[in-house]
C-alpha cells in the first residue's frame, strides 16, 4: 500500500539589506571574523536594538508577492537560550504576531500549476558562527553573521513529495530574487531550508508524528534528505516501531539523517515580547508605497507572455525563471515586434545552452540583449540563415562587435537577390543535364543535389527559401 | 549666598552663577569636591570609581569653554554618574562582580548629553547590583551609608548618587529608577530626585535591568536644579526605539508660577495602613504648607496599588532574566576559571559573578516566563499593569498632581531588612506603580522623622507633566528650607 508523505518547509532567507536587522553593521559576506560586529552585535552592556526599515520593507514586498496579509501591528519577541554564538542570550524574532500571515506560492506541476499555502513569514536576526575546527580543543566565535536579517517563511504541511518540496523551494528562491528580497546565494547561506517530514498510510489519516531536518542548504540535499527521512519513517513503522518527534541533521556524505535532539530535551525558549522594541507598525500607506514599486510578478508575466506574445506555457515558464532572464528576453522581444517566438527559441536554446555549458548566469551573458536582438533581426529579415546566425553568435560571444559588423566583415550576407541567384542556378542546371533529366524523370531525391550545389556555389549565403523556390520553378517541380 | 560659603555647600544653580561670573574656575571646583570625596568616601562608600586626572582635564576644558564665552548652564559643573551608565574609558561595573573589570568603549546617550553641555564627570557612584535593591546593600563594592546616620541605608538602587548629593560631595548626580530607585534614595537622604515619563530619557548605554520600566533621571538639591539637569538629559535618541520624539521643552519655564487653584490628589491607599506615623506627620505638614500656597487637595483612589509589588516582581525579573543573559563569560566580564565544559562555564560564571539578589530575580524571571507559567504570571501581570495605569488616568481626571509619601518609612538600619526580601520590596510600595504606568514621579525633602532621618514627599504627574511637578516643588521649596538642611559632615 502506498504511503503518503507530508512535508512542511521552513525557509530562512537572508534579506538583501546592507546593514543588519537591529544594528548598522555591514552584512557583507566574507569579512575577517568579528570585523563586522558592532557594540550592538556583540551585546555590550547597555546597547539597544533598532529595527532596520529596509528589512521590514522587504518583508512587506514578500507579503504582497504571495498575497499574504500584512499585519498592521506585529511584535518582536525574544527567544531565550544560551549559546556562545548568540551574544545576547536571546534571539530577536517574531512569535505570536508575525508580520506576514497566509498567502500562497504557485509552483509548476505536471498539470499546470499548484498553489502551496503559506502559514506565515516573520522577521528575525541570525546568530553568529561557532568554528570548531582550527582551534585545538577550543571553539572560535565569529559574530559577523550575528544580527543578519532573515525572513523565515513557513508553509502549511502541504507538500507531498521530495520533488514537490524542491519545486517549491526553487520557486520560492526564484521569487525572492525576483522581488529583490534575497540574493539567494546558497553557498553563503542566504537561503536555507528546514523540512518537517511525516508519513501516513492514507491522505484521510491524521498527520503522523513529524521530524524536523535542519539546515538544508542545497536543493539536492533537500531532496535527498526528505527522501531518506520518509523512507526511514516508513520502514520504522512497517517494522512495528513509532516515529519520535525530534530534530535531525542530514549528513550528505552518508546520505542519512541522524537525531540532534528530541522533544524531551527541547529548549523552553521563554518567548516574550521584546521590551526594547515597540510593536512594529506597518501603515496602509507604507504598504501602498511598497506595492507601487513592486515589479510585475513572474506569474503575471508568464500569462502575459503566453497571452500577448503567443508563447507556449512551457517557454513562458522557462523565460520567467529569473527576473534577469525575463528582462533579457523582454528587451530582445521588444526590439523584434512579431518575432517573439524566434527570440524565445534563441534565448532558451542558444543562449541558455551556452551559459549552461560555461557555468554562467544570465547576468554574465557576454552577448547583451541589444546585440542579440541585432542578430535576430537579420535572421528575421532573411539577411542570414539560422545556420549562419549561429556562426555570427560565436563571434558575438567572444567579441564586442555588433551582428551587422560581423556579417559585413565576413561577407555572410545571404544572397536574396533573385537575379543573382537565378544566374547561379541556371549555370548549375546547364552543367548537370543528366541530373536534370533524372529529376524530370520522377527521381525527386535529386532535388537535394541541386540545393546543395547552389549553396556550395554561393558559399552558403544563398537564401535557402529562395534557392528552393527558384529551383522548383526552373525544374517545373511545382507543375 | 555668603561669600564665605564653601564651594561644596552651594547648589548647582549657585555654582553655575559663580562659574559664569568667573568667580571660581571649574578646576578649582572639581579639586575642592575631589578633596572632599577623598576625606568622606571611605566612610560613605558613595563612589565606586574616581579618575581625578580625567575629571580635572574635563574641568580645564570647561574653563576654556567658559573663557571663550561658549559655556552653558552646566558647563564646568561636576556631575557624578550612577555606575550603570557606560562612559568611554570609565570602568562601568553596575555594582557587580560580573563587570568589576569592564571598561566601556562607548558613551551612554545621557553621558554624551552631559559631556556636550560641558559638565565635568566627577566619578561613578555606587549602586545596588544591576539596580536590584532598595538599600544599596546588594552592591559587590559594599553598602553605601546614609550621610544623615552612618547606621542607616541610603536607599537604593541609586544609593551612591543620593548619598553623594546629600553629603555635599557633588551638586548633582544621575540615577535610574525602575521601581523607585531615584525617588526612594532621594527621600531617605533628604534630597530631590525625579524619574521622568518613560521614554523621555534615552536608555542607550544605560545597563538594562527591566527595559520597560527603567528610566534615567537627575538627583540634586533643589527643584530648580532638577529642571536644569532634566533639560540636558531629555531628548529623542534614534538609538533607543522606546525613546519619544517630542518638541524640546524647557523644564524650568513654570517654576515660579503661583500654585493657586492647583488640585492635588491624595490617594487613599497611600495614607493607609503600612505608613509610619513619623512619615505621615511630615507629609501632612507639607500638605498644610501647600494648601497655604493655594493648592486644593482632593482624595483620589488607586485601588490596584496593592497589586503593584506582585506585578512588578513578575515583570521586572522576567525582563531581567533575559537582559542579564548576555553575561555569560564568553565575550567580556567575569569568567569562571577552568570550566569543565560549556554548561559549567555558564553556571559557574553566573553563580560566581552575580550576587544573591540578582540570582534570585533571574530565577524568578526564568520561572514566570517558562512554558506553562507564562499565562498565569507574565500575561496576568501585564493585564494588571494596564489596570494600574487606568487607576492613574481616572485619578488625573479629578486632580493635576498626585501627592503622597515616597517611602512608608524613613531610612532603615543597615542589615535590618536584608534577610527578608519581601520586607525590602515593601519599601517601594508607593513608587512602583508609577513605573508600571510609565508616569513621571519625584521626591523632595519634607522634614524629618524618627531618629532625625529625612522624609520624602512624592509628587506624581500625568504623562509629560514634569514642568508642573517642578513648579509645585519649587514653590514648596521657596516656602520651606528642608532641602537646604545638610547632614553634619562626618570624618
Amino acid at each position: 500500500m502506498p504511503w503518503q508523505i507530508v512535508i512542511g518547509l521552513e525557509t530562512h532567507a537572508q534579506l538583501s539589506t546592507r546593514s543588519k536587522m537591529f544594528s548598522g553593521s555591514s552584512t557583507a559576506f566574507g569579512a575577517e571574523p568579528n570585523r563586522q560586529a558592532s557594540a550592538v552585535d556583540i551585546a555590550l552592556p547597555g546597547v539597544l536594538p533598532v529595527a532596520n526599515r529596509g528589512a521590514v520593507e522587504r518583508a512587506i514586498r514578500f507579503g504582497l508577492a504571495v498575497g499574504g496579509s500584512i499585519r498592521r501591528r506585529s511584535v518582536f519577541a525574544r527567544k531565550n537560550y544560551f549559546y556562545p554564538d548568540l551574544p545576547k542570550g536571546y534571539q530577536i524574532s517574531q512569535y505570536e504576531l508575525p508580520i506576514i500571515e497566509g498567502g500562497a506560492l504557485l509552483i509548476p506541476a505536471a498539470d499546470g500549476e499548484r498553489s502551496i499555502p503559506l502559514t506565515r513569514a516573520h522577521l528575525e536576526e541570525d546568530a553568529g558562527k561557532s568554528l570548531h575546527e582550527d582551534f585545538q580543543g577550543a571553539t572560535g566565535i565569529d559574530l559577523n553573521r550575528a544580527g543578519t536579517p532573515l525572513l523565515e517563511i513557513v508553509t502549511e504541511p502541504a507538500l507531498t513529495s521530495a520533488e514537490e518540496a524542491v519545486s517549491y523551494a526553487r520557486a520560492l528562491h526564484a521569487l525572492l530574487r525576483w522581488i529583490d528580497v534575497c540574493d539567494g546565494n546558497m553557498q553563503e547561506g542566504s537561503f536555507r531550508c528546514d523540512a518537517n517530514v511525516s508519513v501516513r498510510r492514507n491522505a484521510s489519516d491524521p498527520l503522523g508524528t513529524r521530524c524536523e531536518i535542519k539546515n538544508l542548504n542545497s536543493f539536492r540535499f533537500l531532496e535527498q534528505a526528505i527522501r531518506h527521512e520518509a523512507r526511514r519513517q516508513i520502514e520504522l513503522i512497517e517494522d512495528g516501531g513509532r516515529v519520535r518527534q525530534e530534530t535531525r541533521l542530514y549528513d550528505p556524505d552518508r546520505d542519512e539523517t541522524r537525531p540532534m535532539r528530541s522533544k524531551e530535551d527541547a529548549h523552553d525558549y521563554r518567548y516574550f515580547p521584546d521590551p526594547d522594541l515597540l510593536p512594529l507598525e506597518v501603515t496602509p500607506d507604507w504598504v501602498e508605497s511598497v506595492r507601487a514599486q513592486m515589479p510585475e510578478l513572474p506569474a503575471a508575466m508568464r500569462s502575459r507572455l503566453a497571452g500577448e506574445l503567443g508563447l507556449a506555457a512551457y517557454d513562458a515558464a522557462i523565460l520567467t525563471g529569473s527576473r534577469e532572464l525575463a528582462r533579457y528576453f523582454e528587451a530582445i522581444a521588444s526590439r523584434l515586434p512579431g518575432n517573439a517566438k524566434l527570440a524565445a527559441n534563441w534565448v532558451m536554446g542558444e543562449i541558455l545552452g551556452r551559459l549552461n555549458r560555461e557555468g554562467l548566469e544570465i547576468g554574465a551573458c557576454p552577448v547583451d540583449a541589444a546585440r542579440l536582438a541585432g542578430l535576430l533581426a537579420r535572421v528575421a529579415d532573411g539577411t542570414v540563415s539560422g545556420k549562419t546566425a549561429k556562426e555570427v553568435l560565436d563571434a558575438l560571444w567572444s567579441g564586442t562587435e555588433t551582428a551587422d559588423e560581423v556579417i559585413q566583415a565576413r561577407g555572410l550576407t545571404q544572397i536574396s537577390d533573385s537575379g543573382e541567384l537565378e544566374v547561379i542556378i541556371d549555370g548549375i542546371l546547364a552543367q548537370n543535364p543528366a541530373q536534370v533529366a533524372e529529376f524530370r524523370g520522377g527521381k525527386q531525391k535529386v532535388f537535394g543535389f541541386f540545393v546543395g550545389a547552389a549553396m556550395k556555389a554561393t558559399r552558403g549565403k544563398g537564401n535557402p527559401a529562395q534557392v528552393n523556390a527558384l529551383l522548383r520553378r526552373k525544374l517545373g517541380a511545382d507543375a | 549666598m555668603s561669600p564665605r560659603a564653601e564651594l561644596h555647600e552651594l547648589d548647582l544653580t549657585e555654582l553655575s552663577a559663580l562659574l559664569a561670573a568667573r568667580q571660581v574656575s571649574s578646576e578649582e571646583l572639581a579639586q575642592a569636591l575631589l578633596a572632599r570625596i577623598a576625606t568622606q568616601n571611605g566612610d560613605l562608600n558613595a563612589f565606586i570609581t574616581l579618575d581625578p586626572d580625567a575629571t580635572l582635564a574635563q574641568a580645564r576644558a570647561a574653563d576654556a569653554r567658559i573663557g571663550r564665552g561658549e559655556g552653558g548652564v552646566l558647563t564646568g559643573i561636576p556631575v557624578a554618574h550612577k555606575d550603570i551608565f557606560c562612559a568611554s574609558g570609565w570602568r562601568t561595573t553596575c555594582g557587580s562582580r560580573m563587570l568589576e573589570e569592564f571598561t566601556a568603549p562607548y558613551d551612554a546617550t545621557v553621558v554624551e548629553h552631559f559631556n556636550d553641555a560641558g559638565a565635568v564627570f566627577l566619578g561613578k557612584t555606587n549602586m545596588d547590583e544591576f539596580a536590584m535593591g532598595s538599600s544599596n546593600e546588594s552592591s559587590w563594592f559594599g553598602p553605601v551609608r546614609n550621610p544623615w546616620d552612618r547606621n542607616a541605608v541610603p536607599g537604593g538602587s541609586s544609593g551612591g548618587s543620593a548619598a553623594a548629593v546629600a553629603a555635599r560631595l557633588c551638586p548633582a548626580a544621575t540615577g535610574t529608577d525602575t521601581g523607585g530607585s531615584i525617588r526612594q534614595p532621594a527621600a531617605l537622604t533628604g534630597i530631590c530626585g525625579l524619574k521622568p515619563t518613560y521614554g523621555l530619557v534615552s536608555r542607550y548605554g544605560m545597563i538594562a535591568f527591566a527595559s520597560s520600566l527603567d528610566q534615567a533621571g537627575p538627583l540634586a538639591r533643589s527643584a530648580a536644579d532638577l529642571a536644569v539637569l532634566l533639560d540636558t538629559m531629555v531628548g529623542f535618541d534614534p538609538r533607543d526605539s522606546t525613546s519619544l520624539e517630542r518638541p524640546v521643552e524647557h523644564y524650568g519655564r513654570a517654576l515660579d508660577r503661583p500654585l493657586e487653584g492647583m488640585r492635588l490628589g491624595l490617594p487613599r491607599e497611600y495614607f493607609a495602613e503600612g505608613l509610619d506615623a513619623d512619615v505621615a506627620r511630615a507629609v501632612d505638614e507639607a500638605l498644610v504648607t501647600l494648601r497655604g500656597l493655594g493648592c486644593e487637595t482632593v482624595e483620589v483612589s488607586l485601588p490596584n496599588t496593592r497589586l503593584s509589588i506582585p506585578v512588578y516582581y513578575v515583570l521586572a525579573p522576567a525582563e531581567a532574566s533575559s537582559n542579564l543573559a548576555r553575561y555569560d563569560g564568553a565575550r567580556y566580564g567575569y569568567r569562571a576559571q577552568e570550566p569543565r565544559d560549556l554548561a559549567d562555564l555558564y553556571s559557574r560564571t553566573r553563580a560566581e559573578g552575580f550576587g544573591a539578589e540578582v540570582r534570585r530575580r533571574i530565577l524568578v524571571g526564568t520561572y514566570v516566563l517558562s512554558h506553562g507559567y507564562y499565562d498565569a504570571y507574565y500575561l496576568k501581570a501585564q493585564q494588571i499593569r494596564r489596570l494600574i495605569a487606568r487607576d492613574f488616568d481616572a485619578a488625573f481626571s479629578t486632580c493635576d498632581l498626585i501627592l503622597g509619601p515616597t517611602s512608608p518609612s524613613v531610612a532603615f538600619d543597615l542589615g535590618e531588612r536584608s534577610a527578608d526580601p519581601v520586607q525590602m520590596y515593601l519599601s517601594d510600595i508607593y513608587t512602583i506603580a508609577v513605573n508600571l504606568a510609565g508616569l513621571p514621579g519625584m521626591s523632595i525633602p519634607a522634614g524629618f522623622g524618627a531618629k532625625g532621618r529625612p522624609v520624602g514627599l512624592q509628587v506624581i504627574g500625568n504623562y509629560f507633566d514634569e514642568a508642573r511637578m517642578l513648579n509645585l516643588a519649587h514653590r514648596f521649596q521657596q516656602a520651606t528650607d528642608w532641602h537646604r538642611r545638610a547632614p553634619a559632615s562626618g570624618a
